[in-house]
């Protein structure tokens, strides 16, 4: 995997009237992964939006090197079509990736629409299309809702292999989640 | 343009097939309806008919490409697939624009096919069926792309269907005018005339959808 880094500076983010946090600065290279704590609606998910270019920050740079792989609460895959041609459809935009459907535990689901999954089967599939996309910058808002101890542990793995290959990881999470080098930072700490 | 016929592909296959199958016939059910019931409101007499049936099947066309303006971009927006897109460097116009050629092959040639019995159902004669077949082909892609920027820009808004239905008949006035006019004068200018406001609106829609889609993001 190339060299990838991730640097803000300083951000802000302003919703609505409230402003969320301020002077929040990170700097990720490549094999490093970095945990954002914090209560609900204290800003997680506009950070990684802002992060990944999403979002324009009320102040302050994000630098990236690399691409992006978002893995939101939304997996993006059309409810109507099983899963197999739903993940198809972001396979040809993505080219063959190394995605293991049988590892993430989808092998016998893929005849099944998207819109009869469960949470934790659409969070394995939405975690199918961020490998196939094989982007070294991984922004993983909450993902570990709604997976079981097995999904947890795979998250992990996951995690922790993709750090190993020389990718970033930062997770946006309330729960507690092992990542490689176990580094942290709460927002609580850059509320205005 | 290998990501704009990935698009084409994926947007033509869910307009037209997959769970919502049997929604794309209903456009050119429902203006078929409309040519069916028209000469039993109006009354069995011809001279009538033939003189207005032109009219009505434009009208029909209007009504019958708003029907599906809900499942445009909505859907897409609330998955997140704009997102998605945009971090693979694809961007929200070319996204658009496969959306808008998608929607105006799901429902265009079909209803230029069902133009032909619908004619036949309100008696127009040739002449007229030509003019009016013309004056749909140069008038779909207008509507097709005001459908669009209709369903990008109420995407975000709760009860967006019924608005963007609102929203369409007042900015498609000028190609029913010029469409439907060109059945008066029999004439070409009144198609170039739709064929120029449409082309206005396949030019304009691609950049405008996509400031919708972006601040629909805030």
């Amino acid at each position: 995997m190339q060299a990838c880094r991730l640097t803000a500076n300083n951000l802000a983010c302003q919703r609505g009237e409230r402003l969320l946090f301020r002077g929040l600065g990170l700097e990720l290279t490549s094999g490093q992964g970095l945990q954002v704590k914090g209560a609900n609606g204290i800003g997680k998910s506009s950070l990684i939006r802002i992060l990944a270019g999403l979002l324009r920050p009320l102040v302050g740079t994000v630098e990236r090197e690399g691409s992006i792989g978002l893995l939101d609460e939304r997996p993006a895959l059309d409810p109507g079509l099983p899963l197999g041609q739903a993940l198809v459809f972001w396979q040809r935009l993505d080219g063959p990736g190394d995605a293991e459907l049988a590892q993430l535990g989808l092998s016998g689901l893929l005849e099944v629409p998207v819109r009869y999954l469960s949470t934790g089967q659409k969070k394995r599939a939405a975690l199918a299309r961020l490998l196939g996309q094989e982007a070294p910058i991984w922004l993983l808002d909450e993902p570990l809702n709604g997976l079981d101890a097995k999904g947890v542990a795979l998250v992990e793995a996951l995690v922790a292999q993709h750090c190993a290959q020389g990718g970033i990881a930062l997770v946006a999470s309330h729960q507690p989640i092992a990542l490689p080098g176990g580094a942290a930072i709460d927002l609580a700490d850059f509320t205005a | 343009m290998r990501h704009f016929l990935i698009l084409l592909r994926r947007d033509l296959s869910l307009l037209l097939g997959g769970e919502r199958r049997g929604a794309t016939l209903l456009p050119v059910l429902f203006f078929l309806a409309v040519a069916m019931l028209y000469p039993f409101a109006v009354g069995p007499d011809a001279p009538v008919l033939a003189r207005t049936g032109g009219g009505v099947l434009w009208i029909a066309a209007l009504l019958a490409a708003i029907l599906p303006l809900d499942r445009l971009v909505e859907p897409d927006l609330e998955l997140g697939l704009f997102d998605q897109l945009a971090l693979r460097g694809i961007s929200e116009e070319l996204a658009m624009t496969a959306r808008m050629v998608a929607h105006w092959l799901s429902f265009a040639p079909a209803l230029l096919l069902a133009a032909l019995p619908a004619s036949a159902l309100v008696g127009t004669d040739v002449a007229t069926l030509k003019t009016v077949e013309l004056g749909l082909l140069a008038g779909t892609p207008g509507l097709a792309a005001l459908g669009v920027l209709v369903a990008a820009l109420t995407a975000s808004l709760r009860g967006g269907a019924a608005l963007g239905g609102l929203l369409v008949i007042p900015l498609a006035v000028p190609l029913l005018v010029f469409g439907a006019g060109s059945l008066s004068t029999g004439g070409e200018a009144g198609i170039a005339l739709t064929a120029a406001f449409s082309l206005v609106l396949v030019a304009i829609t691609p950049f405008a959808a996509a400031a919708a889609i972006r601040s629909a993001r805030g």
